[in-house]
């Protein structure tokens, strides 16, 4: 900074992101290992504070100076005071609400680059537009996913075709991209046009995807988002942008395939398949009193389903050898974390061997339960994956199933009409006992009934999971 | 030339980013993409230099939303992200080679 002449500014400037874009690096690979995350967003943390601090001595920022810091505090003193009091349970959809407003900035510079007095008309500007129009999908997108995973929005309007509306407003806005990518002149009304068919299609992408897909939605839309980000950095020549956005772009893409197998789920039935989606509108969520309200097809299921109390399921479990938990979005939901790692300790107390299997897509993240389970603390070494534990089931006394439907549904592995059919499961089945912690009698997150309650050697336990696993505690406690 | 010298950076940092994240444990999956979702808070830079410039008065709004909102990106993501790996922490401490065999 000694030297102020504007091109000596810019080569401090760009250095500092230079050291922003290796910090982002080493950051986001640090984050892929479990024993060295904590430090990487700290890194990449300290990266985009750097950043942002010398952006404000940009030689290109000329005016606004004011409005820049008021957008600046606005936008981070909301975004702070909504990520530190949101509940840990809610996490997924706030990971949606701050990509959609990384998406949603990454088209608003578009905007700005595409309005400007003497366009040049060259790849750059193309690039810009592209950026534009995978920045507001993934805007539009992300808040769609946002409402409905924070349930806001449940009852969503049904279009048949819509993907071929969606592929036919796709098609027009690339053709208008294709114009306004190689035109000396802005034009303001086919930019209209052009943002609102991306913002359009954006919503009708997600609309469609059932809510169990959600993660690997998000996953998409925030590769999109980044992707822009790296293309409108190009346009900007800045060389943070273009790295950071890009790297994310990619390692997006990467970690949405990542879900996808581990849901056995290629993405393109995940974007174009509607079975999930009607199933979910039809049925509605897990609601405890789903039976009143309306007599179903699976009203006579819940009436072969034998239920069991907590005095007889703790008997069970007390008395067993090996003991196995498979918590769902139900304990989430109830924050019964705290509470089954009591019960584990009691239990292990009496000699039982107790661990728990997490089903990769368990909850509504993957990782989810793995966080929740932490926050426990439940050790590491008790966490035993899907494909570890499949093995062993049949050498299990008792399964105790905590609020989770879908990952545990023999129909996955057995019914070929399932459309939950080729998803790997938890097979708890197998077990000599299965006791499933339920809050209602309704059905998961993809609607479909569930064979397992029907089962014989399987007993529901109707209630909140938390109190639940509390009245499993106290009666345990009773038979010493 | 130069913009042919972008596509050189772009290339390579798609490759490294796809190469960085190609071995990753399932109990990762959420908390990397809030910290990659975090790490396209860059956009805050570009979003100050374009309101910096604006002149018109949809640019100036545009520009408005694009800081403010490029503001939440980066903040909320961070806060977001750290609050998930902060329950990491505590086990994995006592436990480094976890790392080695997931």
């Amino acid at each position: 900074m000694i030297d102020l002449s504007a091109s000596g500014l810019m080569s401090f400037i760009n250095l500092a992101y230079f050291f922003a874009a290796v910090m982002f690096m080493f950051g986001l690979k640090a984050m892929s290992t479990p024993a060295r995350a904590r430090r990487g967003i700290v890194w990449a943390g300290f990266g985009m504070l750097l950043a942002t601090i010398v952006t404000f001595f940009h030689p290109a920022i000329d005016d606004n100076f004011l409005l820049i810091v008021v957008a600046l505090l606005l936008g981070a003193g909301t975004a702070w005071h909504f990520a530190r009091s949101v509940q840990i349970n809610d996490m997924p959809q706030m990971i949606a609400l701050y990509n959609a407003m990384g998406g949603g900035a990454a088209a608003c510079i578009a905007i700005i680059e595409l309005t400007r007095t003497g366009l040049s008309g060259d790849l750059l500007q193309g690039l810009a537009v592209i950026g534009g129009l995978l920045g507001s999908i993934a805007f539009t997108g992300s808040m769609l996913a946002y409402l409905k995973l924070r349930g806001t929005l449940q009852r969503v309007p049904r279009y048949s075709n819509l993907q071929v509306i969606n592929v036919g407003l796709l098609l027009i806005a690339l053709l208008i991209a294709l114009i306004l990518s190689f035109s000396a002149n802005s034009h303001p009304a086919l930019l209209f046009i052009f943002f609102l068919f991306a913002l359009i299609s954006g919503i009708l992408i997600t609309l469609p995807v059932g809510s169990s897909d959600m993660p690997v939605i998000i996953s998409l839309f925030n590769a999109m988002a980044g992707l822009a980000v790296g293309l409108e950095g190009v346009a900007l020549e800045n060389p943070a942008m273009m790295v950071a956005g890009v790297v994310v772009g990619a390692s997006g893409w990467m970690l949405t395939s990542l879900m996808a197998r581990a849901m056995n789920r290629p993405i393109a039935n995940i974007l174009f398949s509607d079975s999930a989606f009607f199933k979910q509108v039809e049925t509605g969520a897990d609601t405890p009193d789903s039976t009143l309200a309306h007599k179903s097809v699976w009203d006579q299921v819940s009436e072969e389903a034998l239920s069991i109390d907590a005095h007889d399921a703790a008997a069970d479990l007390a008395f067993a050898e090996r003991v196995v938990v498979v918590p769902g979005y139900g304990m989430a939901l109830s924050h019964a974390q705290q509470k089954l790692w009591e019960l584990t300790e009691l239990l292990e107390r009496r000699g039982v061997k107790v661990s728990f299997a997490i089903h990769p897509v368990a909850g509504r993240m993957p990782g989810h339960m793995n966080v929740l389970l932490a926050e426990a603390g439940v050790p590491y070494e008790k966490i035993v994956d899907i494909d570890d534990i499949n093995a062993e089931f049949s050498s299990v006394d008792v399964v105790l199933v905590v609020g989770a439907n879908d990952i545990v549904n023999p129909a996955a592995r057995d019914d070929a009409d399932s459309s939950i059919y080729g998803m790997p499961i938890l097979d708890v089945d197998k077990a000599s006992h299965v006791i499933v912690v339920k809050r209602g009698q309704g059905t998961g997150f993809s609607g479909i009934e569930n064979s397992l309650f029907v089962a014989v050697n399987c007993r529901l336990l109707y209630g909140d999971a938390q109190k639940m696993v509390q009245s499993l505690i106290s009666e345990v406690r009773e038979i010493q | 030339m130069e913009s042919l010298f972008a596509f050189y950076v772009v290339m390579l940092a798609a490759f490294a980013g796809y190469e960085v994240i190609s071995r990753v444990p399932t109990v990762l999956h959420t908390p990397l993409m809030s910290g990659s979702n975090f790490i396209h808070g860059i956009v805050v830079v570009g979003a100050m230099v374009v309101l910096g410039q604006a002149e018109s008065t949809l640019q100036l709004v545009a520009g408005f939303l694009a800081v403010m909102m490029a503001a939440a990106n980066a903040v909320g993501g961070y806060i977001v992200t750290e609050r998930m790996l902060e329950m990491f922490r505590a086990n994995v401490d006592e436990d480094e080679e976890y790392s080695q065999d997931s």
